[in-house]
């Protein structure tokens, strides 16, 4: 709790001092996608869905940025060739 | 009002308080106006629109599809470090109530004319105060005006007093329906250059955003991304809230300051810009008001003092932020004090207005009696007769020392 500050030093606004990147949020997930590389076709699909931006696309090979995704298995659902599987965290 | 020598020449036009409040947005160079009619408002966006379709405004004018989405808009432009305008009334607020508090809590300082008129159900379309007192501690600052001379003069001061650094809270401009929005007075309006250098063009405040490790206007800009009003839990909702209190106390100061300010370009001022009393420096007995009533209250007053009666009128401009230390300086050496609610709070002791006055005197030695009329709902008349029959009974309280009913219904039918 010693690390929270106080009224006086906030900005006004509510508009936040921390960026929310600093809020791991992939602890919230109970299934977590894992992608098999050799089904995969590169259409992005998965990209387009993710609703929180956890999909990463570097040019060549589709990963998951397992910090922020929460495990809502939407691009499971959309991967049109079914390469990626949802697997109970554990 | 008060009279203050100004070399600035204006003009005189035939206006109702609708058209005034239309004026005053128009000479304010407002980016944006985001409304929905109502009755009885509708007149205010009807005649601004004219000014948008005949090119006299650069305002963009978002004709939306409800009330909700109105304060949304406004919301949104004045989050982008535009100045936003929109006006409503009666069941419009109630549609705009999510937003209101959003638009409060956010810091961002739009104006809103609100006609007051009665809620529904039964559906009425006259006034009363019980749209904008159910809206009393929505954040915004409220203003409630006499006339539609005030109702122009305080919308010009809606801005700069909402725009200061130091306040940044959105502004209610209440002007009592059909009383003042469809009645017409000579109303003086200002040259349009003097009212521009008097509200300025908005500038956002500088904030300091630790991540982006410099101080950013406070707005939206794809250059400096900011987030407005992200999730908040119990680890800091309560600090924000702290910034809206600080901001509220700051108005009283600001709201003063404005008045001073636009007295010298206009030649007017309301009281001290919070209250506006009238014969309290001897009266025996005074009546607390709000809005158009004060006028009949004063005219009252002024012939009760004629006939040898010490009678006052304290009308209160500034409900939010109350000024407790305005309402206790003025009215504790007076005997017996009967405040005029226009609305009911259901279930609470007295009307919104009553419970302000009472509480403002529960730490105080020197106190009068404090007793409540519930008057004129649903837009049913105040008439001179009905205000004196009250300054009567005041002074048959000051005389006897008893009260006999602490709260009064007048004006309605056994």
């Amino acid at each position: 709790m010693s690390e929270l500050k106080g009224w006086r030093e906030l900005p006004i606004g509510a508009i936040p001092f921390k960026l929310s990147t600093e809020f791991k949020t992939g602890d919230w997930r109970t299934f977590k996608p894992v992608i098999k590389q050799d089904k995969c076709v590169k259409c992005l699909l998965c990209w387009i869905y993710c609703p929180d931006m956890s999909i990463v696309w570097d040019g060549e090979k589709v990963t998951v940025n397992y910090d922020y995704c929460k495990g809502c298995g939407i691009c499971a659902h959309e991967c049109p060739v079914k390469a990626i599987e949802m697997v109970k965290e554990g | 009002m008060g009279q203050v020598k100004t070399q600035v020449k204006g003009r005189v036009m035939g206006l109702n308080g609708n058209e005034a409040v239309a004026w005053a947005v128009k000479q304010c160079n407002v980016d944006l106006v985001a409304a929905y009619p109502i009755t009885p408002q509708t007149i205010i966006v009807e005649k601004f629109s004219e000014f948008v379709a005949n090119g006299e405004v650069h305002t963009e004018f978002v004709p939306v599809e409800s009330e909700h989405s109105a304060m949304s808009a406004c919301v949104g432009a004045a989050a982008t470090g535009a100045r936003a305008f929109t006006a409503t009334a009666a069941n419009g607020l109630a549609l705009m109530w999510e937003i209101l508090y959003i638009a409060a809590s956010l810091r961002l300082p739009i104006v809103m004319a609100v006609t007051n008129r009665a809620l529904s159900a039964p559906i009425n379309i006259h006034c009363d105060h019980s749209d904008t007192m159910g809206a009393r501690d929505s954040g915004w600052i409220q203003l409630y005006v006499e006339d539609p001379q005030e109702a122009y003069d305080t919308t010009i001061q809606a801005f700069k007093i909402a725009e200061h650094p130091d306040v940044l809270l959105p502004v209610m401009v209440n002007l009592d329906g059909f009383f003042l929005s469809h009645t017409l007075q000579d109303v003086h309006i200002l040259p349009d250059e003097v009212v521009k250098e008097f509200v300025g063009t908005r500038k956002p405040i500088e904030v300091y955003v630790p991540y982006l490790g410099k101080k950013v206007p406070l707005k939206l800009d794809p250059e400096y991304p900011l987030t407005f009003g992200p999730l908040d839990l119990y680890d800091y909702y309560f600090e924000h809230k702290m910034h809206q209190i600080e901001a509220m106390k700051n108005a009283k100061r600001v709201i003063k300051e404005v008045n001073e300010e636009y007295a010298k370009i206009s030649g007017r001022k309301y009281g001290n810009g919070l209250v506006v009393p009238y014969g309290l420096e001897d009266a025996e007995v005074a009546i607390v008001v709000l809005g158009s009533t004060g006028g009949t209250v004063r005219y009252v007053a002024k012939k009760l003092r004629k006939e040898g009666y010490k009678v006052g009128v304290l009308r209160i401009r500034a409900f939010r932020p109350f000024p407790v230390e305005d309402v206790v300086e003025l009215l504790r050496r007076v005997k017996v004090v009967g405040v005029m609610d226009r609305s009911v709070s259901f279930g609470a002791r007295g009307g919104p207005v009553f419970l302000e006055v009472r509480s403002a005197f529960y730490d105080e030695k020197e106190k009068p009696i404090i007793v409540n009329y519930i008057y004129g709902l649903g837009g049913r008349d105040a008439p001179p007769s009905l205000i004196e029959s009250i300054y009567k009974e005041l002074l048959r309280i000051a005389e006897t020392g008893k009260v006999e009913q602490l709260i009064k219904y007048v004006g309605v039918r056994e």
